[in-house]
């Protein structure tokens, strides 16, 4: 056992670090990957080490980032692209949907392409316009993509392996508010497949489900909630496309009542496909309809505001009452 | 709404009135390179030499010529509903054999979706480009069998694949190169812009082959530029040159200067042929509401075709047995394709749910079974109904 305590940006770095050690393929791309790190210092030192033809610092151009990454990897190299923040990737939406997603199936399966997505995402860090959304549901609704976030060291870690071992494109959407939080990463022991969910905290009378930067706010939520006698279960989905359905499942019948929270907004979100998705599966299960809790159906306000929009302790407590109430 | 944009919304738009008055930017004799004359005259460029023999302009003369037939054939199979549509590439035979036949095998392609002279040349078989234009596929063949990308439909973005993919070349020590097809339109969108200025920032061994066919659709060129498009690499810090789209033995000198060029390590170049396409934008188009009849006929006199033949004629480089010969190894090639097509089958089903994804996917897995589950309640159905 190699145990180590370290934060989720130390542990995607040394993930990274691993992942060009271990193939020569892989090549790590983006806006100041190289020299700066990155402008959250994920890529930290990478390129001192491997060189300025592993680690790219790339021109400023998002669309160009993701298209010659595509033209990589069909000379075969496993690109990991870094797109600075979320409210980023619009200019590389198109090559990620009409190219990225899509040739693998226009080739009849000859061609592959790993291309791994890396896209610090959500809020909570009091930044400015565009750099705190979660896209994730645009690019969970497009078949041929693939869409994590890991939402501790461990996951980071390991998460980021698997996804620069998937032949297909992965976005991995990383909570950069999660960042600087520590966990325990055991770097010997591979965890389970990359697109299970995992129960964080078993509990009987009602399931939270998360995934990413609000799993942290759900396993808190339980807590306060244990304390009023209520017995939550957190269910960490961890990959957003596909989803780990059976888990969902399992946990809804088990519970009987659901709670999806989430940062996007509510409104076309991975919420509203998850509840769905238990109401078809487990509609006699269920004690009370699925709960959504999210952000609003506004453009990410200004910082001051964030903490009204995103959902917090009290938010997902209040839907848990909600929820119990009926 | 505000006087003033009343006033702007009743009169007529400025800039639709200078649409009208507009000139051309580029002048009435661009500054090609042209070593065949539209009479069919061979001519000499200081910076572009080509000596070819007899059989090699004979080769590329039937390249032109086969290409052309399976075009005619593939637009007649659209007007009798075996395709749902066609993209002809009528009087762009020179500009595609030309800088196709520059290639080695070891060069890498990223076309458009009009590039069936340059699949021609790459011993793709015709056929197998029709699967798209029928809706049996989105393209369907093994690019790295041909080194022959698949079409990409989505305006430009190839462009950055290619740049990739050369990026790859030049980190691999491999002296290949690699040409991206795009036309005048597309030079309009960013992804090009954008190749270009990752191509010349890693200096990467790509040659960028723009068809200038002077129409986007309904788009003349001056809609997508004030300047002649070849000068556009100047700002980027590369070469660019206008060749005579229709001069097959420009286009290949140019070409393989280009290629070259990029195997030695230095960089792109931009090609801009300078060309004319004949049909309509695709079949579903209908170019007579949008250029004059006029036009058309100024380009037909410089026929990519019928300018190497009156070479070929005029230097007795080929005789009348070579011509009757093509003309029925044409007429073979318009059967075989139109058979072709027609036994071309509707895929299976099943095949819905085929290629998504290399390493599988549970959600597509549990969708697919439902599929199947549906699909067979209609065999139960029938076998009760016996």
């Amino acid at each position: 056992m190699a145990v180590e305590k370290m934060s989720i940006a130390k542990a995607l770095n040394e993930s990274l670090r691993l992942a060009l050690d271990n193939d020569p393929k892989v090549l790590i791309m983006g806006e100041d990957v190289g020299k700066l790190g990155g402008v959250f210092r994920i890529t930290d030192g990478l390129q001192k080490d491997f060189g300025e033809d592993r680690v790219i610092d790339t021109p400023l151009a998002e669309s160009g980032i993701v298209g010659t990454a595509i033209g990589l990897a069909l000379r075969g190299y496993r690109p990991i692209v870094e797109i600075q923040f979320d409210g980023f990737v619009f200019p590389a939406y198109d090559q990620i949907v009409t190219q990225l997603a899509k040739m693998h199936a226009r080739a009849l399966g000859k061609i592959k392409l790993p291309v791994v997505v890396r896209i610090p995402y959500g809020g909570g860090i009091g930044a400015v316009e565009h750099h705190s959304e979660s896209p994730e549901a645009l690019f969970a609704h497009v078949a041929g993509l693939k869409v994590v976030s890991p939402s501790n060291a461990s996951d980071a870690y390991w998460m980021m392996q698997q996804a620069v071992q998937s032949d297909d494109p992965i976005i991995f959407f990383e909570p950069k508010r999660r960042y600087w939080d520590k966990g325990e990463v055991d770097t010997e022991s591979i965890p389970g497949p990359l697109h299970k969910a995992v129960t964080v905290r078993e509990g009987s009378d009602l399931t939270l489900v998360a995934y990413g930067p609000m799993v942290k706010v759900c396993v808190e939520a339980a807590a306060a909630a244990q304390e009023e006698g209520k017995s939550i279960e957190v269910l960490d989905l961890r990959s957003m496309s596909p989803i780990d359905f059976d888990a969902v499942q399992r946990s809804a019948e088990k519970t009987g009542r659901v709670v999806v929270v989430h940062e996007a907004p509510v409104f076309y979100g991975s919420g509203a496909e998850i509840a769905a998705r238990i109401t078809e599966r487990c509609f006699y299960h269920l004690e009370a309809p699925v709960l959504r809790v999210g952000g609003y159906h506004v453009p990410y306000p200004p910082a001051r505001l964030e903490d009204e929009y995103l959902p917090g302790l009290d938010r997902v407590l209040d839907a848990v009452d909600r929820s119990l109430a009926f | 709404m505000t006087v003033e944009s009343t006033a702007a919304a009743r009169k007529p738009r400025r800039a639709s009135k200078r649409t009208s008055a507009a000139k051309k930017p580029q002048s009435a004799e661009p500054q090609l390179v042209q070593l065949l004359t539209p009479e069919g005259e061979r001519v000499e460029h200081p910076d572009y030499s080509i000596d070819l023999s007899a059989d090699e302009l004979r080769g590329l003369y039937r390249d032109m010529v086969l290409t052309r037939r399976f075009d005619a054939e593939a637009t007649a199979l659209q007007r009798q509903g075996e395709l749902g549509l066609w993209a002809s590439l009528l009087g762009q035979e020179a500009a595609q054999i030309g800088s196709g036949r520059a290639l080695r095998d070891d060069d890498y392609v990223f076309p458009t979706y009009r590039e069936h002279g340059v699949a021609w040349c790459r011993g793709v078989d015709p056929t197998n480009l029709l699967g798209m234009f029928r809706g049996v596929n989105h393209g369907g063949w093994d690019p790295n069998s041909n080194n022959f990308h698949l079409y990409t439909i989505v305006i430009g973005s190839q462009t950055l694949h290619a740049t990739g993919y050369a990026m790859g070349v030049a980190k691999d020590g491999a002296d290949s190169a690699v040409i991206a097809y795009f036309g005048d339109g597309a030079s309009s969108q960013g992804d090009v812009a954008e190749s270009f200025t990752f191509s010349a920032v890693y200096n990467a061994p790509v040659v960028f082959f723009c068809q200038n066919n002077q129409w986007a659709i309904s788009e003349p060129t001056e809609r997508q530029t004030r300047v002649p498009l070849y000068q556009r690499a100047q700002g980027y810090g590369f070469p660019g040159v206008r060749v005579d789209g229709n001069d097959v033995l420009a286009c290949l000198a140019v070409t393989r200067s280009a290629l070259e060029r990029a195997r030695r390590g230095e960089g792109p170049t931009l090609v801009e042929a300078f060309t004319y396409r004949m049909g309509a934008h695709t079949t579903s188009d209908d170019p007579t509401k949008y250029r004059a009849d006029e036009e058309r006929a100024a380009w037909e006199a410089k026929d990519p075709i019928l300018r190497l033949r009156a070479y070929l004629e005029k230097d007795k480089l080929a005789d009348e047995a070579f011509f009757t010969a093509l003309d029925e190894e044409s007429e073979t090639l318009g059967k075989r394709v139109r058979e072709a097509v027609r036994a071309m089958p509707d895929p299976d089903p099943m095949a819905l749910f085929e290629h998504g994804y290399a390493d599988g996917n549970s959600l597509v897995d549990e969708e697919r079974a439902q599929f199947a589950a549906y699909q067979a309640s209609f065999a139960d159905s029938a076998e009760e109904g016996k």
